[in-house]
């Protein structure tokens, strides 16, 4: 199974190009929140995606309008102009900002019943979808995944999944989130939130994360399909691991069991032992109990491999897509492949004890042959994903 | 997908009581069960919702420490989900004895919670409650479900119409099939407020919204009901949802044979109701439209039919039972089931 396109959008930019250079900068991409009223929350900055108002089909929401274009490129880059195939979608607040106006609206003496049901109609996520597969001229089943903060992972892993079992000879999957008030407000009534609005993943005095926006997308499809049209190869992906961690609805288990059991359970598919993978993209969201628990699923998993192993959070540069997370750090891996660097963990100051392995504080180039993503959920949605550079590994 | 996949387990909360038995009761003898009003105050007058609600039962709810602060989604489909299970399963499961999958499928979630945790947010967001947050996420409920069986085994959370229950179920064969797990709840369930009571009725005033959950265990098998087909479901954005609806009759080969009960998406309002009625208009056999006596609860709909074309292949009546989920803006989907009684 292998990756014939990419396609991205971000804090750090639209397009591969444009992200592969913010990353390989080590760039953040924080800015004032403007697409609500955040005067009365304790933080007041996210990854907010600078998108135009203009220039979008149909009747989009925002998240839509993200994945849409994440996944135009991500066909373009396959050489593919639409077809049939399967979409799997990872979304988490899919389009809330939608259901917010219809709340408000719902509350105003006078209110159009006209522009309810409009307003109902387009916040529904599987009609937004509908639209993005009518726009891109894609037809096939369309399964709209929502495993909170690993939403993305899973749904190119079904994917991957669809095409590796024969069901389908390629999909588009990837996931996507847009910054809602409910959402942020959410994080901010939780503390999640890093005060200063700036995510510190595995510093010692991380205090928490940061909420950001964006969509990645990417074609899966078997290497006979992609050989026979003759399409470029980005990557293989070669594993796949999903858990539940049902240790409580918001925090993980400290010593990171769910996650050990999917980043076993992607290598083993994989058919590599942890010292053949070059690069962890961590979930690592900068909230103390988050980063303790993975870096000790990673301990366990690597062992005495483990110092050898390069760990980075893009989160300390995008901050936290949620559903589109595991999609566009996915896609961060593609870059690392592609272009032979690494992304770093940004803001790190004294590295957590937990660090034993190798924490990549700034980008640097290296030898990337195989790279791992973790994504990890609200509710213990746990994923693992692995690709590797075709003719390197 | 057709494989050897057994349903061997039902679990139902609907608007005629908690349990298979009520809504089977309910379906059988064409219960008129009665409407409520959810009302709530807009400026000086009282906007009114008629709406058919599960009957309130705390004895009901399974007893979890992770259920004391859930909304009544969670409840349902815990109840639903249990009683699919099986006390004994259950216990293997939380032995560490069986792998037990979980997919959830719904269509608008924690409405109540996300309703009171943005009515917060908009009077004054440093004040919004974090105890109410966490369960608006719309995989907190199947979350709950997981760790009331404590399962670390996949669990997937799948929005859209109530035709996605189907596709959960296609969900769950893959799993099976390839050894991910030995079993797996499908699970569909919603709660109702005003704020989704409402906008289901915008579509049309004849509307009845509901809630509550419909469960099954899915596990290789052929005993006592089998998956005998599940086609691809088909997608609207290129057909529309006439053609799609006719599609699908025509990848569900069932005839009137006398044997054969057909269940199917109708809700009693022509609008909806139409690809529908039009895709089956030759069909002369029995016919159940679950949602005309149950109401209407969106995305647990589906996992009702489904509930409901089980029990009536168990009961001896029927060998065939046929469901036609014809969603109400993603796809159009359906299934036939065997029994092997």
């Amino acid at each position: 199974m292998v990756v014939t396109g990419a396609g991205i959008v971000s804090p750090m930019g639209t397009g591969f190009a444009e992200n592969a250079a913010g990353f390989r900068a080590g760039r953040a991409a924080f800015s004032p929140v403007t697409l609500f009223d955040v005067s009365r929350q304790r933080v007041g900055s996210a990854g907010q995606v600078d998108l135009p108002d203009k220039g979008f089909p149909g009747r989009m929401d925002r998240g839509t309008r993200m994945a849409w274009l994440a996944a135009r490129e991500a066909l373009a880059d396959a050489g593919l102009s639409g077809g049939r195939m399967p979409m799997m979608v990872g979304t988490s607040a899919a389009a809330m900002p939608i259901g917010e106006d219809y709340y408000r609206a719902a509350h105003l003496v006078g209110t159009s019943r006209r522009a309810q049901l409009h307003r109902v109609e387009i916040y529904q996520v599987q009609r937004q979808m509908a639209e993005m597969a009518r726009q891109l001229d894609v037809d096939g089943r369309i399964r709209i995944v929502s495993n909170a903060c690993a939403s993305g992972a899973n749904a190119i892993g079904q994917g991957f999944h669809l095409v590796r079992s024969g069901r389908a000879e390629r999909v588009l999957a990837g996931g996507y989130d847009a910054l809602c008030q409910l959402v942020f407000a959410g994080f901010d009534a939780l503390q999640a939130l890093s005060p200063s609005g700036i995510p510190r993943p595995f510093d010692a005095a991380r205090d928490g994360l940061a909420l950001g926006e964006g969509a990645g997308f990417v074609v899966i499809e078997s290497a006979e399909s992609a050989k026979s049209r003759g399409a470029r190869v980005i990557a293989e992906i070669t594993g796949y691991g999903a858990a539940t961690d049902v240790h409580h609805l918001t925090q993980p288990h400290p010593g990171g069991d769910a996650a050990l059991v999917t980043m076993r359970a992607a290598c083993a598919m994989a058919g590599v032992p942890p010292e053949e993978i070059d690069y962890i993209n961590s979930h690592g969201t900068g909230t103390p109990l988050n980063d303790v628990a993975e870096g000790n699923a990673i301990r366990r998993w690597a062992g005495e491999a483990v110092s050898r192993i390069k760990v980075s959070s893009t989160k300390s540069a995008t901050g936290h897509l949620l559903g589109g997370a595991g999609a566009v750090e996915s896609v961060i891996c593609l870059m690392a492949l592609e272009g032979q660097w690494l992304p770093a963990s940004l803001h790190v100051r004294e590295p957590d004890e937990v660090c034993v392995f190798d924490l990549v504080r700034e980008p640097r180039a290296a030898v990337v042959r195989r790279v791992l993503t973790n994504s990890f959920g609200f509710g213990g949605a746990n994923a693992t994903l692995i690709f590797e550079k075709e003719g390197m590994a | 997908m057709s494989a050897g996949l057994a349903i061997t387990g039902t679990g139902a909360v609907t608007s005629a009581g908690w349990g298979v038995a009520a809504m089977m009761e309910a379906l059988d003898s064409a219960a008129v069960i009665p409407v409520s009003l959810l009302e709530r105050a807009l400026g000086d007058s009282v906007v009114q919702t008629p709406v058919r609600r599960v009957p309130l039962a705390a004895a009901n709810t399974p007893k979890s420490a992770r259920l004391r602060r859930v909304s009544p989604i969670s409840r349902f489909a815990a109840a639903a989900a249990m009683e699919a299970l099986g006390a004994e399963r259950a216990a293997e499961s939380l032995a560490g004895r069986l792998r037990v999958g979980v997919i959830f499928t719904l269509t608008n979630g924690c409405v109540n919670y996300s309703n009171r945790f943005f009515g917060e947010v908009l009077a004054d967001p440093a004040l919004a409650s974090p105890i109410l947050f966490p369960e608006t996420v719309f995989n907190a409920p199947s979350s709950h479900i997981s760790a009331m069986i404590g399962s670390g085994s996949p669990n997937d959370t799948m929005l859209g119409d109530e035709s996605a229950y189907l596709t959960g179920i296609d969900l769950a064969a893959e799993w099976i099939a390839r050894g991910d797990v030995d079993g797996c709840l499908v699970i569909g369930a919603e709660e109702t407020d005003w704020l989704s009571a409402e906008a289901l009725c915008l579509y049309s005033k004849d509307h009845v919204p509901s809630e509550g959950a419909g469960a099954i265990y899915l596990e290789p098998g052929a005993w006592p009901v089998r998956i005998h087909h599940l086609p691809d479901p088909v997608p609207y954005p290129f057909r529309g949802r006439i053609a799609a609806a006719r599609d699908i009759r025509q990848a569900l080969p069932a005839d009137d044979d006398g044997q054969t009960v057909l269940v199917d998406s109708r809700a009693g309002v022509w609008r909806s109701d139409r690809a529908e009625t039009l895709a089956w208009r030759a069909w002369s056999g029995p016919r159940w439209s679950p949602k005309r006596v149950l109401g209407d609860s969106m995305g647990a709909a589906c996992a009702l039919q489904v509930v409901a074309a089980v029990e009536a292949l168990k009961s001896g009546v029927f060998t065939q039972a046929v469901v036609s989920a014809t969603g109400s803006n993603q796809q159009a989907a359906g299934m036939v089931l065997r029994s092997s009684v």
